[in-house]
């Protein structure tokens, strides 16, 4: 496991995506799971489905929705990028620009989604 | 028949991880698009404390969100669970702990996308107190 991480630490920007993407896209899973739970409350009246969105509504848990909207950005955005690699014939050839590329429309769209939604916190 | 450096050999008759791949790329599109969309009315411009039982009772009442969510709750769940197979695949190298947590994705896919479409499906909500 150590020498794993540590081929990835020496690696270059395709095996830092490929990690992120992977983590990522565990994460949403898990969130989609719980979503599914929490969304069939609801079936059982008012009183269940607020209980579980006052679970939500807690600082640790609006936290952690602006760590789940961050992984779906991500996931999404570099998803788009190995698309491109795949299909597009100049994808291989500039992987690098597409790589920083992917940081930046992340970051475009996250830091102010981020900003709105942190400005909910308090 | 393949001709590779390594010599040749018939050509796989499954396609499933062909499918597979092309399945991941095709509804992770899709799957950004929509998500795109249901996170911006979910969580920019509504939030949890403006969501409540009867906000979310009155968005169901239109067949088009109730069939929207549907799509997103397909996609994901099958994209995610393919995205585990794959980890596992990669991850997982004994014969019976492969075939243990396979047995699991399956049963955890099918029992989320049941209870998923059961409520999208069956929603009635009840008469608003006033």
């Amino acid at each position: 496991m150590i020498d794993y991480l540590l081929a990835i630490a020496r690696s270059q920007t395709g095996a830092w995506s490929w990690l992120l993407h992977r983590i990522t896209g565990v994460g949403v899973l898990i969130f989609l799971l719980a979503h599914i739970v929490d969304t069939a409350l609801i079936g059982l009246g008012p009183d269940a489905y607020e209980h579980a969105l006052n679970l939500y509504r807690m600082p640790i848990f609006k936290i952690g929705e602006i760590a789940l909207v961050f992984a779906v950005v991500y996931h999404s955005v570099n998803g788009i990028r190995v698309i491109l690699v795949d299909f597009w014939e100049g994808g291989t050839k500039h992987h690098r620009q597409l790589f920083w590329g992917s940081v930046i429309a992340t970051a475009v769209i996250f830091v102010p989604t981020a900003a709105i939604m942190g400005s909910r916190l308090f | 028949m393949i001709t590779t450096a390594y010599g040749t050999r018939a050509r796989p008759t499954n396609n499933f991880e062909v499918y597979s791949w092309f399945f991941m790329r095709v509804s992770g599109v899709v799957l950004l698009l929509m998500v795109f969309g249901h996170l911006a009315i979910m969580h920019v411009i509504n939030s949890v404390d403006t969501i409540n039982y009867w906000w979310v009772a009155e968005r169901m009442a239109t067949p088009f969100w109730r069939t929207y969510d549907w799509i997103i709750l397909v996609l994901a769940l099958l994209h995610g669970m393919n995205g585990m197979r794959v980890i596992v695949d990669d991850y997982v190298h004994t014969r019976g702990w492969r075939t243990w947590c396979m047995a699991v994705l399956w049963v955890v896919g099918f029992i989320f996308l049941s209870l998923g479409s059961l409520v999208l499906f069956t929603f009635t909500p009840v008469p608003r107190p006033v």
